[in-house]
């Protein structure tokens, strides 16, 4: 089986509107503060790896060729991933591939969105006026969701709650709202029915980066290690008649592939807390079934009793989420760089208090593509 | 540091449709004529496919997400196990032939895909560049192009007579001194020096040690692959060396052995200038017999039909071992080195 690999330096810019910032400087300030938390410089890299979400979010052209520089690249070999909205995940999976092919010891991956530069919405409705952007096309398999789970209607309100009171304890966040409350929520226009102004995502510019290491790299390290525990990834068509969108099959096989690799059987118990991306709010429920967390009709209880909150038993996106914070390509390398603050204990204020065992996830597409990681404190840990 | 090979890959497969100035359907249609072709090759089902990674641009089609419908043309049903580049299809080869060595998947499918015929590639390339210092001022790669050609000739590295003979050997039945007559494009280089981008698709299958043998009796081993970038500041760079394909090369293990084959992709002739001289190739290595990129320049696949050209010829006996090159970026920015060998 392949060798082991480890997350041993983690960087991410602040996210909001960065106008005072070049695209260099963004990435590069993600990937400097990743290096020096592993103890490295670029020299000590010896691939590089970029992820971000469509070219037309900021109208440059293969982005790597600009960036080279910028990232420490020149004269290495550095590639560029893109699959949607899973990208930032899809990108750490390929990291990690890289260096569990035995051919590089230390990797860094970097993702990136930079929407103040471009007009995000006129790309993402492929530039046409008036598409419906991403809630429009979410909006009929939440309410499926809903129809079919039975779930009573605060639920997304409470997700939306939750995510944004655990925002305020992540410097990073963009979305700091102090006086957040359902009432708040409930009271904030409709955009695509069932889905409020305040139970969506943000546009967000920002950058994440990691320093992915092999065993022996990663033991010679300064940086905490985070173990690659199990990867997957899994995608499917985006539409024809016999296709479920609320369940997608492919997030189902996902999952049941990750855990099979994780040797875990009873996640909700066995994973300590999961950063799962939830651009609106209802995808938390949702996505807690549709990743076998719970069973079919139950996502929406376990989100309703409070274990998901920080501090509860199964805490979900303790930084505050996609929800608080959306730079596009980077959305699901900040959910799986989270996962290993997590476990390396270096989440700060909204450390999972004893997290040794963390999911990163994100999706991306017509709810089609789907990446996930899982990292832990120890590199083969006992799941009893 | 970069280690040295790891598990035995070889390309089992390969595939193309033809090369179109402007195709008609969906892109998914290109993709899928080659997924048929090499499932139909292979026997294998869909299913049999462990792994599956794409190469394509969304700013070809002008449309964010583009590659998505490409999925359509895998046949992602049930759902696959996969991920794209937004590269040439060669960069999608790389990562495939890494992801073969982690060693819980045997079989790799391969894809590259564009089509230029939407919009105007030289206007859609000029997105390459600095967004904020280069881009505003519309310079495109052709332009680009022509500064380091000029560059070249200036150095007493070519000359202009050196360009059209590169050009008429892309171009049978035209000789240098002809092509030379012709007015310029982008001074010094004249239309039959730029590659005309176009609408095509490439794939091949990728199989692992012996799952490669029972699937083939021609496996052609790739022996190494390897890729490195230059600084995209046309002022950090020595225009009339390319620094990055004489380490991909080396990366790659291309002098380990004679090359008798070398496929470069050159999309203006005094590329293919700089490249033999940086790839250290010998008189003997046949360089370019397909014709290379400025006969056909299916974009986002030509760097992958530079694999399977070389793949092709190991498999039919015409070559033991060879090597494949990409490029991507302006002025040979981004270069990318396979070296394949035969099984004999």
């Amino acid at each position: 089986m392949a060798r082991a690999c480890a997350v041993i330096g983690i960087g991410q810019t602040d996210y909001r509107k960065r106008l005072e910032v070049t695209l260099d400087g963004l990435v590069r300030w993600a990937a400097l503060e990743a290096l020096e938390d592993a103890g490295l410089t670029f020299a000590d890299i010896d691939a590089v790896l970029i992820g971000k979400a469509p070219d037309l979010l900021e109208g440059v052209m293969a982005p790597e060729l600009t960036l080279a520089g910028a990232l420490g690249a020149v004269g290495k070999p550095i590639h560029r991933v893109h699959t949607a909205g899973s990208v930032g995940a899809a990108t750490a999976i390929s990291g990690v591939t890289m260096i569990q092919s035995g051919r590089y010891d230390r990797v860094l991956v970097v993702c990136y969105e930079k929407q103040s530069e471009g007009n995000a919405t006129w790309a993402l409705s492929g530039g046409k006026s008036g598409g419906q952007g991403a809630g429009g096309t979410f909006a009929p398999w939440i309410r499926d969701y809903i129809r079919r789970s039975g779930a009573p209607e605060h639920i997304g309100r409470r997700v939306a709650v939750k995510d944004r009171l655990n925002a305020l304890r992540n410097p990073h966040a963009h979305l700091r709202i102090q006086d957040i409350s359902e009432e708040k929520v409930k009271a904030s226009p409709m955009l695509w029915d069932p889905l409020r102004y305040l139970e969506s995502c943000p546009s967000s510019d920002g950058a994440a980066a990691v320093v992915l290491a092999s065993g022996d790299a990663a033991r010679r390290s300064r940086g905490v290690p985070a173990w690659v525990i199990a990867h997957a990834k899994r995608s499917e068509l985006a539409s024809f008649p016999g296709r479920d969108p609320v369940r997608p099959r492919a997030g189902v096989e996902c999952a049941e592939a990750l855990y099979a690799e994780a040797g875990i059987t009873d996640p909700l118990r066995q994973i300590d807390c999961a950063e799962l991306y939830v651009p609106f709010s209802w995808y938390e429920p949702m996505w807690l079934e549709g990743h076998l967390i719970t069973p079919e009709g139950e996502g929406w209880r376990l989100t309703d009793s409070g274990a998901t909150e920080l501090g509860g038993a199964f805490p979900v996106n303790p930084s505050g989420g996609v929800l608080s914070s959306n730079p596009i390509g980077a959305s699901g390398l900040v959910r799986c760089l989270e996962a290993a603050r997590q476990v390396r204990g270096t989440a700060g204020g909204h450390q999972v208090d004893g997290a040794r065992v963390a999911l990163g996830h994100a999706y991306g597409g017509a709810a089609q593509y789907f990446a996930m990681w899982i990292v832990g404190s120890e590199p083969d840990p006992a799941f009893g | 540091m970069v280690n040295g090979p790891g598990r035995e890959i070889a390309v089992v497969a390969t595939a193309r449709t033809a090369v179109h100035e402007s195709f008609e359907g969906p892109e998914a249609v290109l993709v899928m004529e080659c997924v048929n072709d090499l499932l139909g090759r292979t026997g294998l089902d869909r299913r049999d496919v462990d792994f599956t990674i794409a190469g394509s641009c969304d700013y070809l089609a002008g449309a964010p997400f583009a590659f998505v419908l490409n999925l359509d043309g895998v046949g992602a049903w049930p759902p696959v196990y996969e991920s794209h580049v937004e590269m040439d299809g060669a960069w999608a080869f790389h990562e495939a032939w890494l992801r073969l060595q982690c060693g819980d998947v045997d079989t790799a499918l391969v894809i590259g895909s564009g089509r230029s015929s939407p919009g105007r590639p030289r206007e859609v390339l000029a997105l390459q560049t600095d967004p904020y210092t280069m881009a505003p001022l519309g310079l495109d790669p052709v332009s680009l192009a022509g500064l380091q050609a000029r560059a070249l000739i200036d150095a007493g590295k070519a000359t202009e007579r050196d360009l059209a003979e590169v050009a008429a050997r892309a171009r049978p039945g035209s000789g240098a001194g002809e092509l030379l007559r012709a007015p310029y494009w982008s001074a010094p280089l004249r239309r039959h020096d730029v590659a005309r981008p176009a609408d095509g698709a490439a794939a091949v299958l990728l199989a692992a040690g012996d799952r490669a043998r029972r699937l083939t009796g021609d496996p052609v081993w790739v022996r190494g692959v390897d890729q490195r970038i230059e600084s995209h500041h046309l002022g950090l760079r020595d225009l009339t060396d390319s620094p990055s394909a004489r380490l991909a090369a080396e990366g790659a293990g291309a002098h380990d052995g004679p090359l008798d084959v070398a496929e470069l992709m050159a999309l203006h002739s005094h590329e293919e200038i700089i490249l033999r001289a940086a790839l250290g190739l010998a008189g003997t290595t046949v360089v370019n017999p397909s014709g290379g990129a400025l006969r056909s320049h299916p974009a986002m696949a030509t760097g992958l039909v530079r694999v399977i050209e070389v793949a092709r010829r190991i498999a039919a006996g015409e070559a033991e071992r060879g090597l494949a090159h990409a490029s991507s970026g302006p002025c040979l920015q981004h270069n990318l080195v396979a070296v394949l060998e035969g099984d004999r």
